[in-house]
């Protein structure tokens, strides 16, 4: 860790109309921890996500990742990190060394670095065997695994990661954060995840900020959190401070899609 | 350029791959083909137009063409939400450079898509005049594509749901090709008919390769392919901005 974040978000609010999504969310997080976002559906953990990866311009207050402003300097934040969104962003009518070898050209990664960087991704995340296979014919976990090492193709200083578990079946979850954990020793990446999963927060993050309607209620370690409301698990720490259990909020037009979307994928 | 290449690569190489998608999409205009071309081919003969299959011919080739590009832009929609467009909206590269790639990858698909019912048309018995003006007439067809996709790319970057999509298809394609004169003549139409198909710019790209591969051209080729360049930089441009504004 560095003595200086890497990621600084002050005061940030993001109204969509009238609805607030992020309402005055102000966190450090340094250099080479991992960092989670545990909160449920409709939280906004995507909205901030968002914001940090240029997406979206906050409605008010400020955002630095790496000294710089997302919203102002979109280009130079973007080399900066690699991101997992919480829907698939491959393409799955390509191999999954077809879709790293656009990812490096998008992010101007010379050809020979660009080969060599893949092979050692791609072998890092169980994909090598697999890497001349239509990414179509891959399982939910592998898809995840390879949009991982795809956001890692650049050597970014921070990864984000929006849900990755999410859909993943517990072998495929406990496989994808035993990779989480080493990219993060063996690369030195900054990781900045979402989750609504307590157990994962747990077991990944160094520091956990507890997230609900647009505001952050609590942030420390796992062991902090629990010590905070004389709780001894993350999930009755969380009941604690929010008074309620992690639940899924209403749906919005995108969730439909998506439920749409894993009828029409099977 | 790179950027661009590696998008347009993409697009062809989906299209390459994807078989039983060209083998379905070809199930339209063989039907048009098929039964309008030699449906209503005794009639036109009658009227004492000529061969009514050497007449459609080069509208079912606009038509291919337009259903093709619009459709690659259509599918945007979903590509938003569940595919790759996003992983190149957070690219440290200009949304123009995006943009033009894939305008350019569907342009070329609609274009490939083309020749095959061109080839199709040829099977049918449809007899260019002159085989030095084929390759012109190619010129004009990938103008077409240009427009078309790059209408595709404004509309799939401004829609928000997939409901959007039978809109598009029952209000904008659908008439874009009836009233395009790919298979009536502009000539005598209803008044107001007439001013619809005028503006319409594919009655100008199928003008424009009707004339060049039968000779027989209601405004002259000059003309319609002033026109095509002129729809073609403002549908780019139109669809640019528009790309420029998603917000993912």
């Amino acid at each position: 860790m560095s003595d200086r974040p890497i990621i600084r978000v002050q005061h940030v609010v993001k109204s969509f109309g009238k609805v607030t999504a992020v309402n005055d969310v102000t966190f450090d997080v340094w250099a080479g921890e991992i960092f989670a976002f545990l909160g449920p559906n409709g939280a906004g953990k995507t909205t901030t996500i968002k914001m940090l990866t240029t997406l979206l311009r906050p409605t008010t207050g400020s955002l630095e990742l790496d000294g710089l402003d997302p919203a102002a300097d979109q280009t130079e934040v973007r080399k900066r990190f690699g991101v997992v969104f919480q829907d698939p962003s491959l393409d799955s009518d390509l191999t999954a060394w077809e879709n790293m070898d656009i990812h490096g050209v998008l992010y101007h990664v010379p050809r020979q670095a660009r080969r060599e960087r893949s092979e050692t991704l791609l072998r890092m995340f169980e994909l090598w065997e697999r890497r001349d296979d239509l990414v179509k014919t891959f399982s939910g976990g592998m898809k995840r695994r390879l949009e991982i090492a795809r956001g890692l193709l650049h050597t970014p200083k921070v990864l984000f990661l929006d849900e990755p578990t999410l859909g993943l079946d517990p072998q495929s979850r406990n496989q994808m954060w035993t990779h989480v954990r080493n990219l993060n020793q063996a690369e030195r990446v900054t990781v900045f995840l979402t989750t609504h999963y307590m157990d994962e927060a747990d077991r990944v993050a160094d520091r956990i900020a507890v997230i609900d309607h647009g505001r952050i209620v609590a942030m420390g370690s796992s062991g902090e959190l629990k010590q905070h409301t004389g709780t001894d698990s993350l999930e009755a720490a969380f009941l604690t401070l929010t008074g309620t259990t992690i639940r899924d909020e209403s749906a919005t037009a995108a969730d439909q899609l998506r439920q749409v979307s894993r009828v029409w994928r099977r | 350029m790179s950027v661009v290449y590696i998008l347009w690569l993409r697009e062809v190489k989906k299209y390459l791959r994807s078989r039983v998608q060209i083998v379905a999409s070809l199930g339209s205009p063989l039907m048009y083909l098929g039964v309008l071309g030699f449906g209503l081919g005794p009639v036109f003969q009658r009227a004492g137009e000529g061969k009514y299959l050497q007449f459609m011919a080069p509208g079912v080739i606009g038509m291919t063409v337009l259903f093709t590009a619009m459709f690659s832009g259509i599918a945007m929609l979903w590509d938003r939400q569940f595919g790759f467009l996003k992983e190149t909206l957070v690219a440290p590269v200009p949304r123009l450079l995006i943009m033009i790639g894939r305008t350019l990858g569907g342009a070329t698909v609609a274009v490939l898509q083309g020749t095959l019912i061109f080839v199709v048309t040829l099977i049918a018995g449809f007899r260019p005049v002159s085989l030095l003006a084929v390759p012109l007439a190619f010129l004009v067809i990938g103008l077409i594509a240009v427009i078309f996709s790059a209408l595709a790319t404004a509309i799939g970057s401004s829609l928000k749901e997939m409901q959007g999509f039978q809109m598009v298809m029952n209000f904008l394609v659908m008439p874009t090709f009836f009233l395009s004169g790919a298979i009536y003549p502009l000539e005598g139409l209803p008044r107001v008919l007439g001013a619809l198909t005028r503006v319409d710019p594919l009655t100008y790209g199928v003008d424009g390769v009707r004339g060049l591969l039968t000779g027989r051209t209601h405004f002259g080729v000059a003309v319609d392919v002033a026109v095509l360049l002129g729809v073609g930089v403002l549908f780019v441009v139109f669809g640019a901005w528009r790309f420029s504004k998603i917000e993912a």
